[in-house]
């Protein structure tokens, strides 16, 4: 038992140092501008009209996927902090969801 | 960098993840109120009279960019260079304070030239709700990076060793521009696209 609990700690000591690189912690950056960007450029095309509710869907969920994969570490971190993380998403998309509905949101 | 516990994870930072996890679930409660109400009640001034999409769009940037100074002072002190992670520290702060600097001016053009307060209609006060919270939490991520450059600079308690504070407070701040990603999305394009029938 105690050398499971000590190879987990080493495990997760890894991951700590597994890291991403300063470079790509830019790459990332770089990519966050750019989807911002395009966020800006979509949002004066007016033709799209109810189009650019997905489009935007997509260009943030993006945004928030590669912050919460990369830059708060998800991606290399324990897979629990994920679980603890997404289960209060998932509940917090539910809550919004369920409150338009109940105001008629979506009639 | 662990301690030992029965998940062989530090029980600070599994805390940090259920209180963000906890967290999405008081800012979901804010934008649901904000999408059902802002148009009900009195119309005008509402989010096409008000918002400045070129300006937040400058402090959405600066907040973006504020993640890459934080995640980089995270990279530098793990890797003991004290000198760069300083700088990138206090271009973080300086980069979250300017956003408040943004906001203030925000509201504050809001206020006195637009006259929107949180009492004039429902977008007024869930607005103010939503993006209020949203500063107050950018103000404390301020303050608590303060606190750790403070320590840094005249008390000399942060190192490599030490970086599991610097994490959590890096996944706070990395948090409070997350929300803001949904926030500009949300509140700020989707309020005045022009786009949407009438």
């Amino acid at each position: 038992m105690v050398t499971n609990q000590k190879n987990e700690i080493n495990k997760s000591d890894i991951h700590e140092h597994n890291h991403p690189s300063v470079v790509t912690y830019f790459k990332v950056a770089i990519a966050l501008i750019l989807l911002t960007a395009l966020e800006v450029v979509v949002f004066y095309f007016d033709w799209l009209g109810y189009g650019i509710i997905p489009v935007m869907a997509v260009l943030s969920i993006g945004k928030f996927s590669i912050v919460i994969m990369y830059y708060m570490h998800l991606k290399f971190d324990s897979k629990l902090f994920t679980y603890l993380f997404m289960a209060g998403l998932i509940l917090a998309m539910v809550v919004i969801f369920w409150l338009m509905a109940l105001f008629g949101w979506f009639n | 960098m662990s301690d030992e516990t029965t998940t062989g994870l530090n029980n600070r930072k599994i805390l940090m993840w259920v209180f963000l996890g906890s967290d999405c679930m008081f800012f979901a409660s804010l934008i649901g109120t904000y999408l059902i109400y802002k148009g009900m009640g009195v119309p005008h001034p509402g989010p096409s009279d008000v918002f400045d999409i070129p300006t937040t769009s400058v402090s959405t940037f600066v907040l973006l960019m504020s993640s890459m100074s934080m995640v980089f002072a995270y990279a530098y002190l793990v890797r003991s260079n004290i000198k760069a992670f300083r700088i990138w520290m206090i271009s973080t702060i300086i980069m979250g304070a300017t956003f408040l600097g943004f906001q203030i001016f925000e509201f504050s053009e809001f206020y006195f030239h637009d006259d929107l307060s949180p009492q004039t209609n429902l977008f007024g006060t869930t607005f103010y709700a939503l993006t209020g919270t949203h500063g107050i939490h950018v103000t404390v991520g301020v303050v608590w990076l303060g606190i750790i450059f403070y320590s840094s600079l005249f008390r000399n308690t942060v190192s490599s060793k030490t970086n599991l504070d610097l994490d959590l407070a890096a996944l706070y701040w990395h948090f409070v521009d997350i929300v803001w990603i949904v926030i500009f999305a949300v509140v700020y394009l989707f309020g005045t696209f022009k786009g949407f029938p009438s």
